[in-house]
């Protein structure tokens, strides 16, 4: 491997600084070492990869990843997990706690450490927020914060205890910690496998009202109002919440969230007729609320687009709808699904770069999401504009639960690099 | 005679649900039906239309009524008509339903009716399996012969469907029945109603093209048919209505009540019936008003009607889907 490889004739394309411009980077000694037209004279002797001119820009940070390591390897592991990372764009993932054991200690913090570096792909992880995602006890958020661990979440569980939250925030705040909350009021969810509405009812499913959701976030930032606590909502999905985000990111509170691309690229009406691979939790939204996510990504109240990647196999899907498991992978769909928010002329591409990598990179203060000189070189390479079908026989991901299969989408990833080396398209 | 004269095709491979049906499928079931009341009411009943053919019940949820109804159904056409009790099968030791679907769809049955307590079961068990299946009810999705013999029963006393207006009243949200009776009389063009508290109302009920009403007095006026819905005993205390004897009082179905209805309304429960429930014994029992052992006659003439057309010879109709 050659220390230094030159991209020329890129679209050199920067969120952070609104770099959008044909040039050239130069990368060196694993990090980026020039950027912009004059890096090629700087480059004698380095490999040289010509871009044709399409984009190259920070590496996606995915900072929503189930990966089932520890615990249950035959779902994703890291390594299968960091090679669909790779073929999506994705340079850091971030992953749930959620596994078997839960991450909850310091020493499982520092697995998923080791395991990170044998695997090319960086990933780091979220420590649960309470032990064994009960909502009782708050974990050991400074001596975890120090292991690595980037924020805090029970995961697909909402913290529900209106004085264990406020505990966990004003405890986090000590350690200027972030809280990550699963947004959903669980004893209102409690039994519902859908979105309420038409849908449901016609199916015979019960329903979640949308209001679950916006009542969990409205009464969380009432705990930030009086702890201060830095605190992010994960994959929202309805207008409701969305609206109440606004309202408090006007007022100035430090709240951010994220969504995935099932909630800007699908409605209820993906279920038909009791299909599971449309099963999410939070559940597929109303057309409405389809599109007040979209309007939220376009405004930059939502703050990132995450994969939600949660791999399962066959088995727990293939089951009648109530019976089977929630979720959907996305590492391998994360790019093309945004991507058709810019062809479709929602997002420029900017926007949706910052979402997919500056906004995730900021939010968990991670040292990626720039094409800055001196930052680490982690990059995609795509074409923006090839068409092609999703194709999930072709995953990376020990499981294949996507309903895009088949989709038509533009947009292809090349090549991408962590640190100065390729870990995807690298052979050509 | 039989429905067997009757040389209209059934486009359907499967009857999973009312939805889906035109107006020209239910007819001929209805019309078929007829036949098979007749034949019912004989001293000879047997017919050999399904002789060597293989029915198996297969009810993953507890039911005598309608698993006898389509035992008596089967074996009146000929068929060997099979029993699977699950409870204590392999499904309780962790064997997937499509497990399942698998492993009765390789002993070359002719048609599988299934019921199932999970909304959706049943169509996943259809695209497992090479033969005909019927939902016996799944979850509070549908329960497409119910609806059938409900249709067939208002039919042959008030000799059609079309333009009556049809009550509804109680559990709608837990209720197959109810989803495939709206359906069905929507279809037909009758006009349904619904009548329940709204804690016992799914959500935008009103976009299956019903009329909401949240109290009898209002909801009664003026129909032809008044069907009662059973209440789970577990839905009856705190969860859903406070009490047996609040929700009596309220949406019970009692001569009182009912006086609200035209004159000549007919009253129909899919039974089994919670007296003092949802229904007063002096209206359950009224025999120029109540359908209810009407009801549970038709099941079986219905029940035949499908078996009959889901299990035609290739050849006899176009290719079904």
């Amino acid at each position: 491997m050659t220390a230094r490889t030159l991209f020329k004739n890129a679209r050199l394309l920067d969120p952070a600084t609104a770099l959008d411009q044909k040039g050239d980077l130069l990368v060196a000694d694993r990090k980026i070492a020039a950027v912009g037209t004059r890096a090629a004279a700087d480059a004698p002797g380095a490999a040289v990869i010509e871009c044709h001119g399409h984009c190259l820009a920070p590496g996606l940070v995915d900072m929503r990843v189930e990966l089932r390591e520890p615990g249950r390897e035959h779902e994703e592991t890291m390594e299968s997990g960091a090679a669909a990372a790779a073929a999506g764009g994705i340079t850091t993932m971030v992953a749930l706690p959620n596994t078997e054991p839960a991450i909850d200690d310091v020493a499982l913090v520092e697995f998923v450490a080791r395991r990170s570096r044998e695997v090319g792909v960086h990933i780091r992880t979220y420590a649960a927020a309470t032990r064994g995602f009960k909502g009782r006890e708050i974990t050991e958020i400074g001596l975890l914060s120090a292991a690595g661990a980037v924020a805090f979440t029970d995961a697909n569980t909402a913290i529900a205890d209106a004085v264990v939250l406020r505990r966990a925030f004003s405890y986090a705040r000590t350690f200027d910690a972030l809280i990550v909350q699963h947004p959903e009021e669980p004893s209102l969810a409690a039994g519902g496998h859908m979105t309420e509405g038409e849908t449901a009812t016609r199916l015979g499913l019960s329903g979640i009202t949308p209001a679950a959701e916006v009542m969990m976030v409205e009464r969380d930032l009432r705990l930030v109002e009086i702890t201060g606590a830095r605190y992010h909502v994960a994959h929202v999905s309805t207008g409701a919440a969305i609206e109440a985000i606004r309202a408090a990111k006007a007022r100035g509170l430090p709240v951010t969230c994220d969504t995935a691309p099932p909630y800007f690229a699908l409605n209820e009406t993906a279920v038909g007729e009791y299909r599971t691979f449309a099963k999410l939790s939070p559940p597929l939204r109303s057309e409405a609320d389809r599109r007040a996510v979209v309007a939220g990504l376009r405004d930059g109240t939502i703050d990132a687009i995450a994969s939600d990647h949660s791999p399962h196999p066959q088995d727990s899907k293939r089951l009648p709808f109530a019976s089977a498991e929630a979720g959907i992978i996305g590492l391998e769909t994360l790019l093309p699904l945004t991507l058709e928010l810019v062809h479709n002329g929602h997002l420029t591409l900017l926007q949706a770069l910052r979402a997919l990598s500056q906004r995730p990179a900021e939010i968990l203060r991670l040292p990626a999401g720039r094409l800055a000189e001196g930052t680490p070189a982690d990059l995609v390479l795509f074409d923006l504009d090839r068409p092609g079908r999703i194709d999930v026989a072709s995953f990376r991901s020990k499981s294949k639960n996507s309903p895009f299969d088949g989709r038509p989408v533009q947009g292809r990833v090349l090549k991408t690099m962590v640190e100065g080396r390729f870990v995807f398209g690298g052979d050509n | 005679m039989t429905g067997t004269a009757d040389s209209r095709a059934f486009p359907h491979r499967h009857l999973l649900g009312i939805e889906g049906l035109s107006p020209d499928d239910i007819t001929l079931l209805l019309d078929k039906s007829e036949g098979y009341v007749e034949q019912n009411r004989q001293a000879d009943k047997k017919r050999s239309l399904l002789r060597g053919r293989t029915i198996i019940n297969v009810f993953f949820e507890n039911s005598t009524r309608t698993r006898t109804s389509f035992e008596v159904a089967g074996k009146r056409l000929g068929g060997d008509v099979i029993n699977m009790s699950v409870a204590g099968s392999s499904i309780k030791k962790g064997e997937t339903l499509i497990d399942t679907a698998m492993t009765l769809n390789a002993m070359h049955p002719d048609v599988l009716v299934v019921r199932h307590h999970e909304s959706g079961a049943v169509h996943l068990l259809a695209q497992k399996v090479n033969c005909a299946v019927v939902n016996a009810g799944d979850g509070s999705h549908e329960h497409p012969t119910q609806a059938l013999l409900d249709a067939l029963t208002i039919r042959r006393r008030k000799g059609g469907l079309q333009g009556l207006v049809v009550a509804i009243c109680g559990d709608i949200l837990h209720s197959r029945v109810a989803r495939s009776n709206i359906h069905l009389l929507n279809t037909m063009g009758a006009r349904a109603r619904v009548v329940a508290p709204r804690t016992l109302l799914p959500a935008e009920i009103e976009r299956m093209g019903v009329e909401v009403f949240h109290d009898m007095a209002t909801g009664l006026k003026g129909v032809d048919i008044v069907m009662m819905l059973r209440l789970q005993t577990e839905r009856m205390h705190g969860s859903f209505v406070p009490s047996i004897r609040e929700y009596f009082h309220f949406f019970g179905l009692d001569a009182r009540k009912l006086a609200a209805a035209k004159r000549d309304a007919l009253i129909m429960h899919p039974g089994p019936m919670n007296r003092g429930v949802e229904i007063d014994s002096e209206v359950a029992d009224d025999i120029d008003r109540s359908l209810i052992q009407h009801q549970v006659e038709m099941g079986v003439a219905v029940r035949m009607a499908c078996l009959e057309v889901l299990t035609r010879e290739p050849g006899n109709g176009p290719p079904v889907k």
